[in-house]
């Protein structure tokens, strides 16, 4: 007999006398809700506001606990001038980007050499980059998250090698909360989905010495996000 | 007693009269506290939310073996390879098979403690392999050759002075008391380990039936480095992971992150649904999923306590026990340490062997209250004391249970007990604390209650006149 029967067959052995109902003991107790699902989380889970305009605010106000660089930019031509300003401020020589809009762009308006992902690089020459620069599919204003995927974000390691992660997002992409992401990532991509999808909510951090936080553990110490009208 | 539960006794002792270590847990994990409560409160409900997220588990486990096979079909579909282990060993062989058919020398890890229930690292070192733990907590315990102290934070017991002395015994780095260079250092040398390794392996926080995913929640970074650079990565997890749906997440990712380490969102929640698929720039080339029984079926044969494979390992019941917070992780002597650890180690490995970890509570029930899945831990307690009990009897505390009902249920000899109680206290404290004190492992650190000078019954007989 194969694992897979083997531990099937326990299981099926071990579900033959029924369990007690969830969550029934207690003093704090609740009712039944009856195994619900996607929008019906948001009964429970943290108010975001109705409109978009909230829900920039929404996201600002995450970015700053989180420590992301939150830059809400009046044209494309604002956001290259800004990600130069900080191309310039923190001396970047070499970064790294994919062939995406508006991503594309915006690396090649730096006039930097560009890493391009699309068709296949170096890991070494990925570590050599200040920056990685990448689209993404959604930004989540309830977290202050940005959503991508080894689609949307030009692979796997763009968001995660560099010392620098910048996303570049349209105003169009911001959705309210996590359902709301849940929901788009299986509109988009549910006929086959990319290999890898990630919820990033601010630069890579850790506690674990003293539970005190420092930023940079093994990913981006910074994250940027520009968003674009 | 068992070895087990002397070495238990043994630690607890120690380790709850070093005063230094309370004051190191109790700060670390005061600002946690504070953290975990404000964005608790932001939720419109945490009630409602953790009653939903018992019945999402509730319905993944109770129909465990229709969602396993959704699962693996999903992810053999788009090319990964699905391995069901029914216990550890052949868990072991399956990953050692896969490395050396690679020829591989160098194995990166991130955080997975069923890698820890297996003894894996001490499996594939056998086997002539460098395996780096890359989780900042992780390798910092590996480099000490340690146990990790706590399932989600492993080096919190340590001081930064401890670990720049480790760092520089091990590593030959200058000292240093600043964190954030200690972070620094660590960073350096693990940046090399991804791009060198040519294995990644990592655990998994859920399993998505629904698309064939599994996610990873981390902090650092370094779950999405070992699974995005190395060619193979390898996943091993608990059948137990399931959810039925992908949406399902939108709950369980802040949950977790707020029970678990008072975040609002953990840094990365990273779905994994294959190897690099056509037309990625990136990702292994190989993905493998180990699924591991190791006698989780046996808790799910139990239906009293099948709510314990519930489980998302956020480690609030730890962090709120006042019995973890006193004797500390490592005298559990168990992977999975604190009420939770308690609970299911019986079952995973013994319960006569372990059954001294049920008394290892004060039933306070903050466990209880502090679980995100609504696991009823410290009446799984209970009933772990009564199993064992059940099962194998101690004969002594027999005789002395019969003696104590017949002597309570017979009223003329029962009126004794007051008047006789309060002779022994006249001569207690002449052997108090001596080998003849039959309380002594009570007023070892403790006063005996005072016996009223009269008992109720008389009270009540003599209260007209």
């Amino acid at each position: 007999m194969n694992g897979r029967d083997t531990i099937l067959g326990r299981i099926r052995e071990a579900l033959r006398l029924a369990a007690p109902a969830p969550g029934s003991h207690g003093h704090e107790a609740h009712g039944a809700v009856g195994v619900p699902g996607g929008d019906a989380f948001r009964e429970w889970l943290p108010a975001v506001g109705p409109g978009p305009d909230d829900w920039v605010a929404r996201f600002a106000a995450c970015s700053e606990g989180l420590r992301t660089r939150f830059e809400e930019c009046a044209s494309d031509a604002d956001a290259l001038a800004r990600l130069a300003a900080i191309a310039n401020e923190e001396g970047w020589e070499r970064v790294a980007s994919h062939r995406s809009e508006p991503a594309r762009s915006l690396a090649s308006g730096l006039e930097l050499p560009v890493l391009w992902t699309d068709d296949g690089y170096s890991p070494d020459a990925m570590e050599g980059c200040d920056a990685g620069i990448s689209c993404c599919d959604a930004l989540v204003a309830q977290t202050g998250g940005v959503v991508l995927t080894s689609r949307s974000g030009g692979g796997r390691a763009l968001s995660i090698l560099p010392p620098h992660h910048v996303v570049v997002a349209r105003r169009a992409q911001l959705v309210p909360d996590l359902p709301a992401a849940f929901a788009l990532l299986q509109q988009r991509y549910g006929a086959g989905y990319p290999s890898m999808m990630t919820f990033i909510t601010g630069p890579s951090r850790t506690g674990d010495i003293e539970r005190i936080l420092v930023l940079g553990a093994h990913g981006p110490k910074r994250l940027t996000v520009l968003l674009l009208p | 007693m068992q070895a087990e539960a002397r070495q238990f006794q043994r630690d607890a002792t120690t380790v709850s009269a070093d005063l230094r270590h309370r004051g190191l847990i109790r700060k670390a994990l005061a600002g946690y506290e504070v953290k975990r409560d404000e964005f608790k409160g932001r939720f419109r409900s945490w009630q409602g939310a953790r009653q939903a997220a018992a019945e999402i588990k509730y319905e993944a486990v109770n129909h465990l073996d229709r969602y396993l096979v959704e699962f693996a079909d999903k992810l053999a579909a788009r090319g990964t390879k699905v391995f069901w282990a029914p216990d550890a060993s052949s868990a072991r062989d399956y990953i050692a098979g896969v490395i050396k058919a690679r020829r591989a020398k160098t194995v990166v890890k991130s955080k997975a403690m069923t890698a820890e229930e297996i003894h894996l690292n001490e499996a594939l070192e056998r086997a002539g392999l460098e395996v780096v733990e890359s989780d900042l907590g992780e390798y910092i315990v590996q480099l000490r050759k340690e146990a990790p102290y706590h399932i989600v934070f492993p080096a919190m017991h340590l001081t930064r002075g401890e670990i720049s002395e480790l760092f520089r015994r091990e590593l030959g780095t200058e000292p240093t008391d600043s964190p954030e260079e200690l972070t620094m250092i660590a960073r350096r040398v693990l940046r090399r380990k991804y791009i060198e390794a040519d294995i990644g392996i990592s655990g998994a926080n859920f399993a998505v039936a629904e698309t064939g995913m599994i996610s990873i929640t981390e902090n650092e970074g370094n779950a999405r480095l070992t699974t995005s650079l190395p060619k193979v990565h390898i996943a091993l997890l608990g059948i137990e992971k399931i959810v039925p749906k992908l949406s399902d997440l939108a709950l369980f990712l802040p949950m977790l992150a707020t029970a678990g380490a008072g975040q609002p969102m953990t840094g990365y929640n990273t779905l994994l649904g294959g190897p690099r698929q056509p037309g990625e720039a990136d990702g292994p080339e190989e993905f493998h999923v180990v699924l591991l029984d190791n006698h989780r079926t046996r808790l799910l044969a139990d239906p009293e306590q099948r709510d314990a494979l519930h489980c998302i390992r956020c480690g609030a019941c730890l962090n709120v026990c006042p019995i973890f917070r006193n004797v500390g992780g490592h005298t559990y002597g168990t992977t999975y340490q604190g009420p939770i650890g308690s609970v299911i180690t019986p079952h995973l490995r013994g319960l006569q062997d372990w059954k001294h970890l049920s008394s290892a509570s004060s039933l306070c029930g903050a466990c209880t209250e502090a679980c995100p899945v609504k696991i009823d831990l410290h009446h799984h307690l209970l009933q772990n004391r009564r199993n064992a009990v059940r099962e194998k009897p101690v004969w002594w505390e027999k005789i002395a249970f019969r003696a104590f009902a017949f002597w309570a249920t017979r009223p003329g000899l029962w009126r004794w007990t007051g008047p006789l109680g309060r002779i022994g206290q006249l001569v207690h404290p002449m052997i108090k604390g001596s080998a003849l004190d039959p309380a002594r492992a009570w007023t070892a650190s403790r006063e005996l209650p005072e016996v009223a000078p009269v008992s109720f019954k008389e009270y009540w007989k003599g209260r007209g006149r």
